[in-house]
């Protein structure tokens, strides 16, 4: 870290116009004027790292605890490493993430096949409230996507 | 136990996966009685959140009984009733000293622009939410509060985050006595806000949405006036001319990343993600604000970018404040709002869903189905 040589409190004016009560994140936050002192707390201790966890490269070390779940694996795993070689600044890191959801959701259902369920995608998705509550729109919906099918289908054929 | 398990955008469903597990000497295991969907979880089940990874177990909202705790925990004990609020914070860190419980420096992993929060994404640190019949509270000495006795437990489990977001959005609006506030959402939070802003002084509140029967709701509710922005041709300028062509005082964001209203918010954020989701409310709050005003924001936007109107953030001097709500930081105060009788949270539940049919409740909620405002989901392990 590049440190201030010169000493900035020699500088004409320096601190003239100080005004503690501008503290314009008032009443969020209860100002200490502890800032500058901000590296030099009591940590609690580390909670032990037995997963992988990908980090933010903008923290110098893991915080003290953190969610144990769903360690990265798999393409999306592959997709979400390269991702956290980036700070949160680049777009080379958000964009990369939201494709590995993407891709984890199929290897969500490779999952599922490979564990003998056949995912109820009709009832994850609430169609049961969906029939009850919507059922114009639901129907409507239903019905276009039958009508765009077959037109397809017969598009298709005339072509043929 | 039985869990919230999600599948990709679109797709929950309740699941039976390992008991949590006490994995830092600070933790406590938490048996849930009542959890909440909130309008944040849309924000995942929609996949707009980045790093939401399938399998996780989403929920920040909940109350429920010490099972276990670690060697370490000594401001709560086995069998405690308590609330939770959706930050993980640390206690200790130069952030949650100062207050600001949401921006923790020792419980986010991941990424640095958010806190940890739990069931959000490993965006938010990777934990596991509430939306279950148990759940690992870490930090436990510092975010979980005992419930008053006499509090009864749906007013609880939304002192978690609903009344302390709806009420930080309206203290960081700045309000002064005989203040405009104009409040955009009549979501949970944005009927919590417009109700908060009578709190701070308001004169006139002024809430905006686009499904009437929250708008009816919130009329009644929060006692301000209501509009449907369907039927304005243009918003910004109704709100113009409501307010002698100066702009409101202060305007709240309560929408977040997910508005409708803009076409070309709606298709560069919601249809190409090409930003975080449509900004369109709060491009609405800048420009429906007078010079000078405040925009306060606790609608929630991804971390990337957005489309927002900051040329007139800074030629119209405006003062825009946003933050995750602190929880603990407004407990004391709302706790006491709530068993004066101030303010019913309870009122604003309008569906109790057994956690078996999570999948149903999702899209009751994200579709605004069955005249849906607040949704808790109950477990069976509730007794
Ligand atoms: N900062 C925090 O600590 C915090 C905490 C909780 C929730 N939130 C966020 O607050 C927001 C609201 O939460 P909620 O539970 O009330 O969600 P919700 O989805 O129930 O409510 C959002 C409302 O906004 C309305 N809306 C859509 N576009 C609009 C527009 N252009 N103008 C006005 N209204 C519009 C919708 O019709 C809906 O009624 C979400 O973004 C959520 O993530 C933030
Ligand atoms: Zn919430
Ligand atoms: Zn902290």
């Amino acid at each position: 870290m590049k440190t201030n040589s010169i000493d900035y409190k020699s500088i004409p004016g320096w601190g003239i116009d100080i005004d503690p009560e501008n503290e314009p994140t008032y009443p969020m936050k209860n100002y200490t004027g502890d800032d500058h002192k901000r590296s030099v707390y009591e940590r609690s201790e580390p909670q032990p790292v037995n997963i992988e966890l990908l980090k933010s490269n903008e923290r110098p070390a893991f915080s003290m605890v953190f969610g144990e779940s769903i360690p990265p694996s798999g393409l999306s795993g592959m997709i979400r490493r390269y991702a956290f070689k980036h700070s949160e600044d680049r777009y080379r890191h958000w964009i990369p993430l939201i494709l590995a959801d993407r891709v984890n959701a199929w290897e969500g259902i490779v999952d599922d096949l490979k564990k003998g369920t056949i995912p109820n995608i009709f009832a994850e998705r609430g169609m049961k409230s969906e029939m009850k509550y919507n059922a114009g729109p639901f129907a409507k919906k239903a019905l276009t996507t039958v009508a765009v099918g077959i037109a397809l289908y017969l598009l298709c054929r005339k072509k043929k | 136990m039985l869990a919230m398990n999600y599948r990709g955008p679109f797709r929950v469903r309740a699941e039976q996966r390992p008991m949590p597990e006490i994995l830092h000497p600070e933790d406590a295991i938490v048996r849930v009685t009542r959890t909440c969907i909130c309008g944040s979880d849309l924000h995942l089940y929609h996949g707009m959140v980045p790093d939401t990874r399938v399998g996780s177990t989403f929920g920040h909202e909940f109350i429920g009984i010490i099972e276990e705790v670690g060697p370490l925990v000594t401001n709560v004990k086995v069998g405690d009733q308590v609330l939770v609020p959706f930050n993980i914070a640390c206690g200790k860190c130069n952030f949650c000293k100062q207050g600001l419980y949401g921006n923790c420096h020792e419980s986010n992993t991941m990424a640095t622009a958010v806190g940890g929060i739990f069931g959000y994404s490993h965006t938010a640190g990777g934990y596991n939410g509430g939306q279950a019949e148990y759940v690992r509270v870490p930090y436990a000495n510092v975010g979980p509060t005992v419930i008053p006795p006499d509090m009864d437990p749906d007013d609880a489990v939304l002192l978690t985050d609903v009344v302390p977001t709806g009420y930080q959005a309206a203290e960081m609006g700045g309000i002064k006595e005989g203040d405009t506030v104009v409040v955009f959402g009549a979501g949970p939070i944005g009927i919590m806000a417009a109700r908060c802003a009578w709190f701070f002084g308001a004169a006139r509140v002024i809430i905006i949405d686009h499904v009437d029967y929250r708008l009816e709701f919130a009329k009644n509710y929060a006692k301000c006036e209501a509009y449907n922005f369907k039927s304005m041709a243009d918003p910004v300028l109704f709100l113009k001319k409501t307010t002698d062509w100066f702009g409101a005082d202060v305007c709240i964001d309560c929408v977040g990343c997910e508005a409708e209203g803009n076409a070309l918010q709606t298709f560069t954020g919601k249809i190409t993600l090409m930003q975080a989701g449509a900004a369109t409310a709060l491009q609405w709050a800048i420009n429906s604000v007078k010079k000078g005003g405040i925009v306060s924001v606790v609608g929630v936007y991804g971390p990337p970018f957005n489309y927002v109107p900051i040329g007139n953030v800074l030629n119209k001097g405006i003062t825009l404040r946003a933050n995750q709500a602190s929880v603990k930081r407004l407990l004391p105060k709302l706790i006491d709002h709530v068993q004066s009788g101030r303010l019913s949270p309870k009122d604003l539940i309008t569906h109790r869903v057994p956690l078996e049919e999570i999948a149903d409740a999702y899209n009751i909620f994200s579709k605004k189905l069955d005249e849906c405002i607040k949704t808790v989901l109950i477990p069976s392990t509730k007794n």
